[in-house]
């Protein structure tokens, strides 16, 4: 295993460094998507609720791979995007939805007479929405964003299917290069382990924390 | 508007169809086992007998937070070179297994967990056993709160199985790989089948979930 971390320590690492853009750049645009869809859900009337339950419905029961080679295989051909795109493309589409599911019950977990208080007081829709609701949705909502980001990571693995060069890429060509099949897989689970671990047991941590503030 | 009606032939969608049998079959086997592998592993970490759930907890953190991806590899390529070898069907199986009873043992543990304390302390002073208290009392109790996250852990299981393409499981995914390989005017209208079969399965599944959650409930 050592000789494989000298030899190969670099690809590794540039796995890891791959990986990690990946779920970065998608957290943030499934952050601001996952938001946008969640809001026009709950506008108070049916056109754009529908729409905003079709795209999450959707987005939620097809299978991320299939999400991401169609990106790969068919978009590809009229936009030239590479593997390491279309795979962010995807991820950020596929946990969209999931962030949309979440923020809304954070939406619905905020008491309604904060809403109705807003729009008393003369505040509009949108103002309520901004000022009031979501600020305080957003304390309900980071615990299982958080988990939803170390989802992202792990199914961030899916870019190995589309030549991404993230960390399971590495594995593979690795390898396939040194006819090992055991250690590699080792070295990238730990790896995996560094970013995933840590969020979660913060995340564990927060939980515990709002449980108890009530 | 051809290459569609020439891609949806029969030969086309039985060939899938029967994937989606695969795929189901699979995600099945599997939620079944991992659901008593799950239970298991869940009331140990929730017994907090000394050491031994400390040990499933960690090892329960550390499958939770591996990609599925990196363990059906594992169970497919590295496992032989310690004299484990399972069939392609078998080392899905084994890997979702492996993965998905650590998150259900997680749920059954939250479960147990949010059952009221006044129902374990009243057991307990009406002279049950731990073991008793758990079995009569709090997990009829906690699996009825847990039916909605089962559901849409089977939900997952079924996307999942996607990702045993990788390691040539002859499901949904993969059928359709080998059709479009074939005839390349076929991508678009095989991606629009797959997301739709996808979709109509998972989201059925998922409806029916909610009216199980409803009756219960009631």
């Amino acid at each position: 295993m050592m000789h494989l971390i000298s030899m190969y320590g670099v690809d590794f690492l540039t796995g890891f460094g791959w990986t990690l853009l990946s779920s970065v750049i998608a957290l943030v645009g499934s952050l601001i998507l996952g938001t946008l869809f969640a809001i026009i859900e709950v506008i108070p009337r049916p056109v754009p609720h529908y729409i905003a339950r079709l795209y999450i419905e959707v987005l939620r029961n097809i299978p991320l791979l299939v999400i991401t080679m169609f990106f790969y295989i068919v978009v590809s051909g009229i936009f030239k995007i590479n593997g390491f795109v279309s795979g962010t493309i995807g991820l950020t589409l596929y946990t969209s939805a999931f962030i949309a599911e979440t923020v809304k019950a954070g939406i619905y977990a905020v008491p309604t007479g904060q809403y109705e208080g807003g729009r008393a007081n003369g505040l509009s829709w949108w103002e309520t929405m901004r000022m009031i609701v979501l600020p305080q949705a957003f304390k309900y909502v980071i615990p299982p964003l958080g988990n939803q980001f170390v989802n992202l990571v792990k199914n961030s693995s899916v870019l190995a299917f589309v030549a991404g060069f993230d960390l399971m890429y590495q594995a593979n060509q690795i390898s396939q290069t040194t006819f090992d099949t055991f250690n590699p897989y080792i070295i990238v689970g730990i790896l995996y382990l560094v970013i995933t671990l840590p969020i979660s047991y913060y995340m564990r941590y927060l939980e515990d924390k709002l449980a108890r503030e009530g | 508007m051809n290459d569609f009606i020439q891609a949806y032939s029969w030969i086309n969608m039985r060939f899938l169809f029967e994937g989606m049998w695969v795929t189901v079959q699979v995600a099945f086997v599997s939620v079944i086992l991992s659901f008593i592998m799950g239970s298991i592993l869940g009331i140990i970490r929730y017994a907090k007998i000394p050491y031994v759930s400390w040990a499933v907890g960690l090892l329960i953190d550390l499958i939770r937070n591996l990609p599925l991806l990196l363990i059906i590899f594992f169970t497919y390529f590295a496992l032989p070179h310690i004299g484990v070898q399972f069939s392609v069907i078998g080392s899905t199986i084994f890997a979702m297994t492996i993965f998905e009873s650590a998150m259900l043992a997680e749920i059954v543990r939250g479960g147990v967990v949010s059952v009221p304390k006044g129902q374990s302390e009243g057991a307990r002073s009406n002279g049950l056993s731990f073991g008793q208290t758990l079995w009569y009392i709090l997990l009829p109790q906690a699996y009825k709160k847990m039916i909605p996250p089962i559901v849409s852990q089977f939900v997952s299981l079924i996307k999942d199985t996607s990702l045993a393409t990788i390691i040539m499981l002859p499901e949904m995914t993969y059928r359709a790989q080998i059709i479009y390989a074939q005839n390349p005017k076929q991508i678009v209208p095989m991606f629009l089948m797959l997301a739709f079969l996808y979709f109509v399965l998972n989201y059925c599944l998922s409806k029916v979930g909610q009216v199980i959650d409803k009756r219960m409930v009631v």
